[in-house]
């Protein structure tokens, strides 16, 4: 009931003792205390701030108990203030950076960082991943005893670190996002709650880290993306091209908040992805600037799906033959034969060229090669169109 | 001469062996460093592998993994015990090693035993 507040109250404990465990220990020792209390007691006037002190008491309690030599630091600095400091300070920023610190596994940073700064419980987090919770538990366990045992402090880094340690949180938060909103598995339902929860964590660290305008680009992209969720399948659940898509489906908040953001985000890679999706949100797409936007991303990203999106932008703006040349161009740098977008694209490139035997050939290579059930749909369907 | 002398086992049954065997074990060890005090110039335990992380540095960029992964092409070619405030500083000082240019560093915590004075 009280996720939200639960997971600041566990940030700054796990500041404060250095250890996530006993931080969420604690705070559930807290919650269950209240669960007890309030009913008869009444509920403070800051519930939050209760559970905190509360909590604090807990693991200075448990810390004495225990009075380990290689606790003393944490008993001191817990012991030390007699009320939380005020403003009670948000440790949520220094928890996900610690989460997402780049001495983890990517799992283990999507999977602490959705537990303990989400506020998921084990089971939910389990099941986005589609592992058994027994698994999802001993996975959780290894990561906080990395964090604890390796020295990984839950602090905010000096300037000079932050941007690269950020850049790492950004990343944990767009997989999280992409595994939601373009799945090759699972219940729509999770799905659509990870897409959330994405969005949700994005803005909490935009307006914790203020100073870091990536954080903005990400969270423009990912509003931008999920605005299109309601058009992006049609009744029978088969994918509807962007070009397809009814815009009186898309979400007009989301698309408006995005602009916002931009207006401020800078020039890195999610900002410029964000540019490139709010042109496609405008009523008739300016190809040329998308793909001149994708020359810009390129430069900072020169992966070759880049290089493959760009190509389509290039198709669009200065047609078929000169995008099927980028597209080949993408192609040759190699990591494309197996991605079924490179096939797909190839296809209807080709198809537009009225060369339909390469063309089924292609289609052929994207149905073999696709694993999300929607997008398998889509290309058998192509495919089927155009042999004879 | 200065010698290096390596330990290597299964730490994957620490957590199953017997109290008493475990007990036996940290004697032994008690006793090798009182009667050799004279010749160790250092030594510690460390930190079982699932909390060490592997540092490389190419072309000026840093890259971390979780976890002891040298390439099966790389041998042990030295070692450094230092002090930092935390991970970040122990990985600031492993990406500053010639090595972790060419080969890899891998960061791995001394252990603190709870009894240690």
């Amino acid at each position: 009931m009280f996720r939200r507040e639960a997971g600041r109250a566990v940030a700054t404990l796990a500041r404060v003792t250095g250890d996530l465990d006993r931080a969420e220990e604690a705070v559930q020792g807290a919650f269950l205390v209240a669960l007890e209390r309030w009913p008869t007691d009444g509920v403070p006037a800051d519930p939050a701030a209760w559970i905190y002190v509360t909590a604090r008491n807990r693991a200075l309690d448990a810390l004495k108990r225990e009075s380990r030599r290689a606790d003393a630091g944490a008993l001191e600095a817990l012991a030390a203030p007699e009320q939380p400091e005020e403003p009670w300070p948000d440790d949520r920023l220094a928890l996900v950076l610690a989460c997402c610190h780049p001495a983890l596994a990517p799992e283990a940073r999507i999977a602490l960082t959705l537990r303990h700064v989400g506020g998921l419980t084990t089971a939910e987090v389990a099941r986005t991943f589609l592992v058994s919770h027994d698994a999802m538990a001993q996975r959780l366990v290894r990561a906080r005893g990395k964090l604890r045992g390796a020295g990984i402090a839950i602090e905010v880094p000096g300037r000079g670190a932050m941007t690269a340690r950020l850049a790492s949180v950004l990343a944990t938060l767009y997989l999280v996002f992409t595994e939601g909103y373009s799945a090759t598995a699972g219940d729509a339902l999770v799905r659509r709650e990870l897409c959330a929860e994405a969005i949700r964590l994005a803005r909490l660290v935009a307006v914790l880290a203020p100073d870091e305008r990536e954080a903005r680009g990400l969270l423009a992209l990912l509003l931008l993306q999920d605005s299109r969720r309601r058009s992006r399948t049609d009744a029978s659940g088969r994918l509807v091209l962007l070009a397809r898509q009814d815009r009186a489906l898309w979400d007009a908040d989301e698309i408006a908040e995005a602009r916002r953001l931009l207006a401020g985000a800078g020039d890195g890679p999610y900002a410029l992805q964000a540019h490139i999706a709010a042109e496609h949100a405008r009523g008739t797409t300016d190809w040329h600037a998308v793909a001149a936007l994708y020359a810009r991303l390129g430069a900072l990203d020169p992966s070759p799906v880049v290089r493959l999106n760009g190509a389509v932008a290039i198709a669009e703006a200065e047609g078929a033959q000169a995008g099927l040349d980028a597209v080949d161009a993408a192609g040759r740098l190699g990591a494309l034969d197996g991605y079924h977008l490179f096939h797909s694209t190839r296809a209807e490139l080709l198809r537009r060229l009225a060369r339909n035997e390469e063309a089924c050939v292609a289609y052929g290579q994207a149905v073999a090669l696709a694993t999300n059930e929607i997008e398998r749909a889509f290309l058998a369907d192509r495919l089927a169109a155009l042999t004879p | 001469m200065k010698y290096a002398l390596l330990i290597y086992g299964d730490e994957s049954s620490m957590g199953s062996t017997p109290p008493d065997e475990m007990g036996k074990m940290m004697e032994g060890y008690r006793s090798f460093g009182e009667r050799n005090a004279a010749a160790i110039q250092a030594g510690d335990a460390l930190q079982p592998t699932a909390n060490a992380t592997t540092v490389r540095v190419r072309d000026a960029e840093r890259v971390l993994t979780d976890g002891p992964f040298a390439e099966t092409r790389e041998q042990l070619g030295g070692f450094y015990i230092v002090d930092a405030a935390g991970l970040d500083e122990a990985v600031d000082l492993a990406a500053q090693i010639p090595g972790a240019h060419t080969g890899s560093v891998e960061v791995r915590p001394v252990m603190v035993f709870e009894d240690a004075p």
